[in-house]
């Protein structure tokens, strides 16, 4: 009896990504503790309930064939896509930027449904064109691809949009997008970045400039990475142990649950610690690459490969503008930032990944 | 499409795919190589320097204020205190609109428009981001109340803080000062001092007074703390302490009962009196009236009350006893009588005819004595004990004026007497030299004859005065004032006792100083200008009356008290000293407006002389009135 149970639990989980996928979550349970300043556990029960909620949608969706994800993948892009419109229409304004429809009961952010239904609906669009993939396939994909990335790049979000581009631009590279189409691309994007410069919001144009000389505003925009380095530098090779990181404990470091936490663990645990959670975030993604190169269809692999080096983008970019090296933008650090919507969208996208992984022997093609 | 053909596209698809993802995964490996190149740079290579800002982040060298000197009088009363009391304190930089604040922080503790007078005038003296005290002295349910609400006060804080009190008021104000708040001017001193570091977390200076002038004693040394504190710089543990070294106790010379007797004798009347010890210069008084309460100062004077001292026509913060300049009058006398004995101008048994007035040779405008008709046949006794005027008039004719402020210098006229507290003024000992100085023009002789009886160009401090009456009764060694006599360690509870300093004996033969003295204890007798001031009394008292002129009179012209208004009246004055066989007190007194010498200020040198010989407290009588009075 319970062994069917277990069965019935486990069937559709891929074990060794869930065990990566676990450590990292116990990981972040310590740091979020700690980042509350260690005096309740009101934060870790909360982040516990939001693990929860995300295993279960993870466990879901596992269970779905990639069949019916791909089938799924249209409704979803356009539904979300509606969202997204609606949310320029009528979106509810906190701290300066549009992101939240209130639906009465609840408030709703669109665009991280798109971070799991772009690549869906480009896997898709590929699927349907594998036999000849053309230029102008591309273009239709980009074009997929720019209407909800546009769309969040106005709300502003730029965190979001980057990782929606990233999520939709992995199909199209591991579509077979010509190195020459992407270079040129690069090129075309290099060129109009004075272009995109003046597009920008006064506060994101700061942030830019803050990466390349924080010490110019010390207290003001600069102040999230001087904290944030000084912290990690002071940590030293193993840390100042658990709950005893100075710039952490006393304030020093902003958003220390969320965006900043790297900056806790990293006082907290040392280059030790920043070396595990690399080495974790590495495994994960070497699985998650290995279920893309053994994924049966077009549709799952390129679904795999997207959702794989999505995660990775997020890590990169959490970690090096963490420790100084990336423009801050709102991402956080995946399976560890407090908070439940990022990582509900991540952890159902693990859950395709573990369905992909465990439906591929029923697949014909 | 042959199955085969589809199949082999579906390879060369694959393959394509895994390339690319070969490349992506090696790109992520990169990536991934960089940020641990950029955890070592930070963790290891960079970690001291970033371990240091982390500490320089966490750790506040907060300094701790030590405790103000206590100031006592000769007897351990307490003149200055300290008390602990919770202040509200604002930075008004941490606060976006001070002023809603306050009307909102009104509705949870009391904040009278006093408070916020005060405030508002703190706040123009100081920098934004300094903490400043809206209300002071709470009560513990205050405290209270505001702690609940705290949360909506942003910036505004209950701190317990040390203050000033003077327990006695007015009394003393003008020996005692008091201390303010650090003010610019102030910064600018320390700073050029190079106390900077000792004066850091210190709010108040000594402005005044003892409290001015003995800073350096009371002060004492700033110790310092270190505390971790938070990124809002609040402060959550303490991590070691340097104790600070309170400030040491000040012992000062005056009696404070002493004080109160002489201030209160002087009722309703302004002016100054000094009392010093004519053995060593101690003051034992030293009045100016009207005083005014240090307290208002102590943490920043609402505008209603400064304007209310500053403009009042009393002039209750100018300390006249140090800083008034008044013509001495015929309390000069006994000096000058002294200067022709010494110079060899006259001597005991001589005598002139007095019938009124004198004439200059060669000036037709006489030179009218006190008193019409004169007072007949004078020697130098008798011009003292009735203030002959027509016998000085001669007399400083026969002198010069040069030979005067020679003389007169001896005794401290025209200079600062060096009394330990700030602010004296010198007066003014006239002479050719000076005039011409001053004026760029020649001494008259009609000059010279005004100097004879104190008038004319002579000013002089009641410090001077007295500091000139106490050389005369210890016979003829100057006295330097002081009102503070020893310093307490506040550490050992060791007290230091300061040297006395005297100058050296003046060049005056014993006898001669016997004459004036003999003189001056017959004007305290019957036949005497200051009869009230020995009356009755089991000592013998020396003394002189004086009358300083407030406005010019033409020659010839009557005098009508009566009809020029109060404050045009004279200046009444009175040195003495007793007993008058060996000195125990010497002092001088000025009454202003108070008319003549004998009839307003006699009397009150009488309580001063009675509490501090006989400890007997002077009973109430009649109010004091400036009567018009037989004598100058």
């Amino acid at each position: 009896m319970i062994s069917r149970l277990f069965d019935v639990i486990s069937r559709r989980i891929d074990g060794p990504l869930m065990v990566a996928l676990v450590l990292a979550l116990a990981l972040g349970l310590t740091v979020v503790y700690s980042a509350s300043g260690g005096a309740s556990v009101d934060r870790v029960l909360g982040q516990a309930r939001n693990i929860a909620i995300a295993a279960a949608a993870l466990w879901v969706v596992a269970n779905i064939p990639p069949q019916a994800l791909m089938r799924l993948a249209v409704p979803i892009y356009a539904a979300g896509l509606a969202l997204l419109v609606a949310v320029a229409l009528f979106g509810e304004v906190r701290n300066g930027a549009r992101r939240w429809l209130n639906l009465g009961f609840t408030t709703l952010q669109p665009s991280e449904i798109m971070k799991i239904s772009v690549p869906l609906m480009l896997a898709w669009y590929f699927h349907r064109h594998q036999e000849g993939i053309t230029l102008r396939d591309y273009a239709v994909a980009a074009i997929l691809l720019a209407l909800p990335v546009g769309l969040v790049v106005r709300q502003p979000d730029l965190g979001t949009a980057l990782l929606i581009f990233a999520s939709g631009f992995f199909v199209i590279f591991l579509a077979g997008l010509s190195w020459k189409v992407i270079a040129g691309a690069a090129v075309a994007g290099l060129a109009s970045l004075p272009f995109l410069w003046g597009m920008l919001h006064d506060y994101q144009r700061r942030r830019v400039l803050t990466l390349l000389d924080p010490a110019e505003d010390p207290l003001g925009a600069g102040y999230h990475i001087i904290q944030s380095t000084i912290a990690i530098g002071s940590g030293g090779v193993l840390g100042k142990g658990w709950l005893n990181g100075t710039q952490a404990q006393l304030d020093f470091v902003p958003e220390r649950s969320t965006d900043f936490i790297l900056a806790v663990f990293g006082e907290e645990f040392g280059l030790a610690g920043n070396l595990l959670l690399i080495v974790l975030y590495t495994l994960i993604i070497a699985r998650g690459l290995m279920i893309a190169a053994n994924a049966s269809t077009t549709f799952a692999r390129l679904t795999a490969g997207a959702v794989t080096l999505t995660f990775f983008t997020y890590a990169f970019v959490n970690m090096g503008m963490v420790s100084g090296i990336l423009p801050v933008v709102g991402v956080p650090l995946p399976l560890v930032s407090y908070g439940g919507t990022a990582l509900l969208s991540m952890l159902a996208g693990f859950g395709i990944l573990m369905s992909i992984s465990t439906h591929k022997q029923l697949v014909s093609s | 499409m042959s199955i085969g053909l589809a199949l082999r596209d579906q390879r060369a698809e694959l393959s394509t795919f895994r390339s690319r993802l070969l490349v992506a995964g090696l790109v992520a490996l990169a990536a991934f190589g960089v940020l641990v190149a950029r955890f070592v740079w930070l963790q290891v290579v960079q970690r001291a320097h970033y371990h240091t800002l982390a500490e320089a982040n966490r750790i506040s060298v907060v300094p701790v204020v030590p405790n103000r000197g206590l100031i006592l009088d000769r007897n351990g009363e307490v003149l200055a205190a300290n008390y602990s009391a919770y202040t509200l304190e604002v930075t008004p930089s941490k606060v976006g609109d001070v002023e809603r604040a306050i009307d909102e922080l009104a509705q949870v503790i009391e904040v009278s428009p006093r408070d916020r007078r005060r405030f508002r005038r703190l706040q123009e003296e100081s920098r934004n981001f300094e903490s400043l005290p809206i209300r002071t002295r709470l009560t513990e349910e205050e405290v209270a109340r505001f702690a609940v609400s705290r949360y909506r006060f942003p910036g505004f804080e209950i701190k317990a803080r040390l203050f000033r009190s003077y327990p006695h008021g007015d009394i003393a104000s003008h020996a005692v000062g008091y201390i303010g708040r650090i003010n610019e001017a102030d910064v600018r001193r320390i700073e050029a001092a190079g106390l900077a570091t000792n004066y850091k977390g210190t709010d108040h200076i000594g402005k005044l007074g003892i409290e001015g002038a003995y800073e350096k004693e009371l002060h004492g040394t700033t110790g310092s703390e270190q505390v971790e504190i938070d990124a809002g710089g609040r402060a959550i543990r303490s991590l070691s302490r340097a104790e600070p070294q309170s400030g040491n106790n000040l012992v000062v010379t005056l009696d404070v009962k002493l004080q109160r007797v002489a201030e209160e004798a002087f009722q309703d009347f302004r002016g100054a009196l000094v009392a010093l010890d004519p053995a060593t210069g101690d003051v034992l008084a030293l009045v100016s009236r009207p005083g005014y309460d240090p307290n208002l100062f102590v943490d920043g004077i609402d505008p209603a009350n400064w304007d209310a001292l500053n403009n009042s026509p009393d002039k209750p913060l100018n300390n006249r006893a140090l800083r008034g300049q008044y013509p001495p009058g015929s309390t000069i006398k006994p000096f000058m009588a002294l200067a022709a004995l010494t110079y060899g101008k006259r001597t005991p048994e001589q005598t002139i005819s007095d019938p009124g007035h004198w004439m200059l040779p060669g000036v037709s405008r006489p030179f009218r004595d006190w008193k019409p008709g004169g007072h007949g046949v004078v020697n130098l006794h008798k011009s003292i004990v009735v203030s002959c005027d027509t016998y000085y008039y001669g007399l400083a004719n026969d002198l010069g004026v040069d030979a005067i402020q020679r003389f007169m210098t001896q005794f401290g006229f025209g200079s600062r007497t060096g009394v330990d507290i700030d602010g004296e003024l010198p007066g003014l000992q006239p002479s050719t030299d000076w005039k011409w100085q001053r004026f760029r023009q020649k001494w008259y002789a009609g000059d010279t004859i005004s100097v004879g009886i104190g008038q004319g160009y002579w000013l002089a401090t009641p410090m001077q005065l007295a500091v000139a009456t106490a050389t005369l009764a210890n016979g003829g060694t100057p006295v330097h004032p002081r009102l503070v006599r020893a310093v307490q360690d506040a550490r050992t509870q060791q007290v230091r006792e300061l040297p006395v300093r005297l100058g050296d004996k003046l060049a005056i033969k014993p006898e001669h100083v016997e004459l004036v003295k003999a003189a001056m204890v017959d004007v305290t007798r019957p036949g005497g200008t200051a009869v009230r001031a020995a009356q009755g009394a089991p000592y013998l008292v020396g003394g002189k009356t004086g009358t300083a002129q407030v406005i010019g009179m033409k020659a010839g012209e009557k005098y009508d008290e009566k009809r020029v208004k109060e404050r045009h009246r004279d200046h009444a004055l009175f040195i003495a000293y007793a007993p008058a066989d060996a000195p125990r007190i010497a002092l001088a007194l000025l009454v202003e407006n108070g008319g003549h010498g004998g009839s307003t200020a006699a009397p009150i040198a009488r309580e001063v002389l009675d509490y501090y010989l006989l400890g007997k407290r002077p009973e109430r009588k009649l109010p004091l009135v400036a009567e018009e009075a037989e004598g100058d």
